[in-house]
């Protein structure tokens, strides 16, 4: 409590809260601007979140970016969390070697990932040209491979926590293995779960390299299309479709903190 | 024991690489038995506990629960349920839940699952607090919704691992008391592991101490604290005085010892098969005196006070004989006013009777 009373550390607090927000609050401002040019405030309008509802191609990219996002988190959400109580529950000859690999896709850089992925689906020949939703399963692919680590590591933070004794009791309660995965377990790991789904989902979103890299000729996503629109100058109608994006992270942020609170946590 | 014991453990080994847990147990309890495994941490009663639920699988003998064959029946398949020493209560249910999910995994109907799980909260004296969350309730509580849902389950036999070590001292003194009016009540057998003798003699019927994997002694209390047939036993129940013997032979069902002070005597022996050891005496039957002269059979040795301990309700007096034995007496401080110690180093006489030693097995 006494750190709050000195001013400067107050000082330093409003500086950093400034230099992390004001971008974003700046660009949300500015989706308001009644000007082609977003570099000096006219007035305020609408015009441009009409402008963004009307592009077609924007709002493509935008409907894949979140079709992408939600498969990608399903099946990341799956694959890590298996691998996470597979790394917490059994030792197995290999296993430092399975924990670093799982490591690998978070710290090699992006731009590795997105060529190696690029080669890969070059090599195998993966199929181009499939029907709307087909056509994104290489870019889901890609999200789920930097993505389920993740995830991993997230849930077997939290099954770090669990008193083993727990699922012992379950299966002396009568309980049998699926049983006791599905009543205790997996209640236990749910906080885990929807923090690295969180996280899954909001790298998938926002993800522009390996996308660009694995991304069809003819798949646009929403990071993709937005690149390609700011090429020609930023005008107000790119705020509004990133405004409309935080506003949605947000939300589902919201959301999943209160599904997770601690009443319904267990923790 | 003319009837069928419900637990019947024969030879059971347990090795975890090349350490060895537990070392051909062979035990069997009794219908109805407060039963203690009792032993310092690592002697292997909590693994041997373990095997009776299940969790561990011997790597050598066979365990029997009412008379089925139950060495490698999984945990979920056995009639026995278990109370965790961390008590492993489910966070994330509520009291009710956590007591009915031994029967809702069973698949028991709504009905009865409602009345059994009324019923288990009130034997554990827990009604009205059906609906609070595990964190919400103390450790005290938390054991008892432990307890009412292993006993909801109506098992054969009752585990009970430590299920005291984790309370403040005079929450436990309650409970011991409660677990053993459940037992009455409930009529199952319990089998408790625990390190604390108190424990064990206040709480069971009979007792197996156990070292380094093996069972030394199988007894009732009194049993076990007046006839310990090892010298572990007697150090681990109680305190125990140790007189260092040569054993001359037997004299009858008696053993002739001979000791540097005390002479010749004869003296009981725990077990008829006991050829060497070491005499035992219990600390509140020695006799410390200035200057009475002996009681019938009683032999007197010199020595010296080296230190008194006062406890409140008795005091323990620590002397030394001429050749260097250390003993301890205890003495209740009967008389609410103080006569004054007998200052250190005073000269006095210890007072033994014969037929309180005791000749005990020293492996």
């Amino acid at each position: 409590m006494d750190y709050t009373r000195r001013w400067w550390l107050r000082l330093w607090l409003l500086v950093t809260f400034v230099f992390l927000y004001a971008p974003i609050a700046i660009l949300i401002l500015f989706s308001f601007n009644d000007s082609r040019r977003n570099i000096i405030w006219q007035g305020f309008t609408f015009e441009y979140y009409a402008k963004a509802a009307q592009n077609v191609t924007l709002i493509e990219a935008f409907a894949n970016s979140l079709v992408i996002a939600l498969i990608s988190t399903v099946i990341s959400v799956v694959l890590g969390g298996l691998l996470a109580l597979a790394l917490h529950r059994y030792r197995f000859p290999g296993k430092a070697g399975v924990e670093a690999a799982n490591t690998l896709p978070i710290v090699v850089p992006e731009i590795c990932m997105g060529v190696a992925l690029l080669v890969f689906f070059a090599e195998i020949g993966w199929a181009t040209g499939l029907p709307w939703p087909l056509s994104l399963a290489n870019i889901v692919a890609g999200h789920v491979a930097f993505s389920f680590p993740f995830v991993a590591i997230v849930v077997r933070a939290r099954l770090a926590g669990l008193d083993r004794f727990q699922e012992e009791a379950s299966r002396d309660l009568g309980a049998s293995e699926w049983q006791t995965f599905r009543y205790v377990t997996l209640p236990f790991m749910r906080p885990g779960l929807v923090a690295g789904g969180l996280l899954a989902m909001t790298l998938s979103l926002d993800d522009f390299v390996i996308t660009f890299f694995t991304s069809g000729p003819d798949t646009l996503t929403f990071p993709v299309k937005v690149y390609s629109m700011v090429r020609f100058g930023a005008t107000p109608e790119v705020n509004a479709a990133s405004t409309v994006l935080i506003v949605l992270t947000v939300v589902l942020t919201v959301v999943a903190m209160r599904l997770q609170s601690p009443a319904k946590s267990g923790a | 024991m003319s009837e069928q014991p419900i637990v019947r453990i024969d030879g059971v080994s347990k090795r975890f690489g090349v350490q060895s847990a537990v070392d051909g147990v062979s035990l069997e309890i009794a219908r109805n038995e407060f039963f203690a495994l009792l032993g310092p941490s690592g002697c292997g009663k909590t693994t041997l506990l373990r095997m009776l639920a299940g969790f561990e699988i011997p790597t050598a003998g066979r365990i029997a629960i009412d008379g089925e064959e139950m060495t490698a029946v999984p945990p979920n398949r056995r009639p026995v349920n278990m109370v965790f020493q961390s008590y492993a209560v489910f966070p994330h249910m509520d009291v009710a839940q956590n007591v009915a999910y031994g029967l809702k995994v069973a698949g028991t109907g709504a009905a009865e699952t409602a009345s059994r799980v009324e019923d288990a909260l009130a034997m554990v004296r827990l009604q009205g607090f059906a609906s609070r969350r595990p964190d919400q309730l103390s450790g005290g509580q938390r054991q008892r919704v432990a307890l009412a849902r292993a006993l909801v389950k109506r098992p054969k036999v009752l585990l009970l691992d430590e299920p005291l070590s984790a309370l403040d001292k005079k929450l436990r003194e309650d409970m011991q008391l409660e677990l053993v009016r459940l037992q009455h009540e409930v009529g199952i057998t319990f089998v408790m592991v625990t390190h604390d003798q108190e424990e064990a003699l206040s709480m069971a019927n009979r007792i197996a101490v156990m070292d380094q994997g093996r069972v030394l002694q199988v007894a009732d209390p009194r049993t076990l604290y007046e006839n310990p047939t090892h010298r572990f036993v007697a150090d681990f129940i109680g305190q125990a005085n140790t007189f260092e013997v040569e054993v001359l032979g037997s004299d009858g069902d008696e053993a002739r010892v001979a000791h540097r002070l005390l002479g010749e005597l004869s003296v009981a022996r725990a077990a008829p098969e006991i050829r060497d050891g070491v005499v035992i005496v219990r600390p509140e039957k020695l006799r410390l005196d200035f200057s009475v002269p002996p009681v019938d059979g009683e032999v007197m040795v010199d020595a010296t006070i080296e230190q008194i301990a006062y406890y409140g309700d008795l005091s323990f007096v620590f002397v030394r004989l001429a050749d260097g034995t250390a003993l301890q007496i205890s003495r209740y401080n009967v008389n609410r006013v103080d006569r004054g110690d007998p200052p250190l180093g005073t000269p006095c006489r210890v007072g033994i009777h014969p037929e309180d030693l005791l000749l005990v097995a020293t492996s």
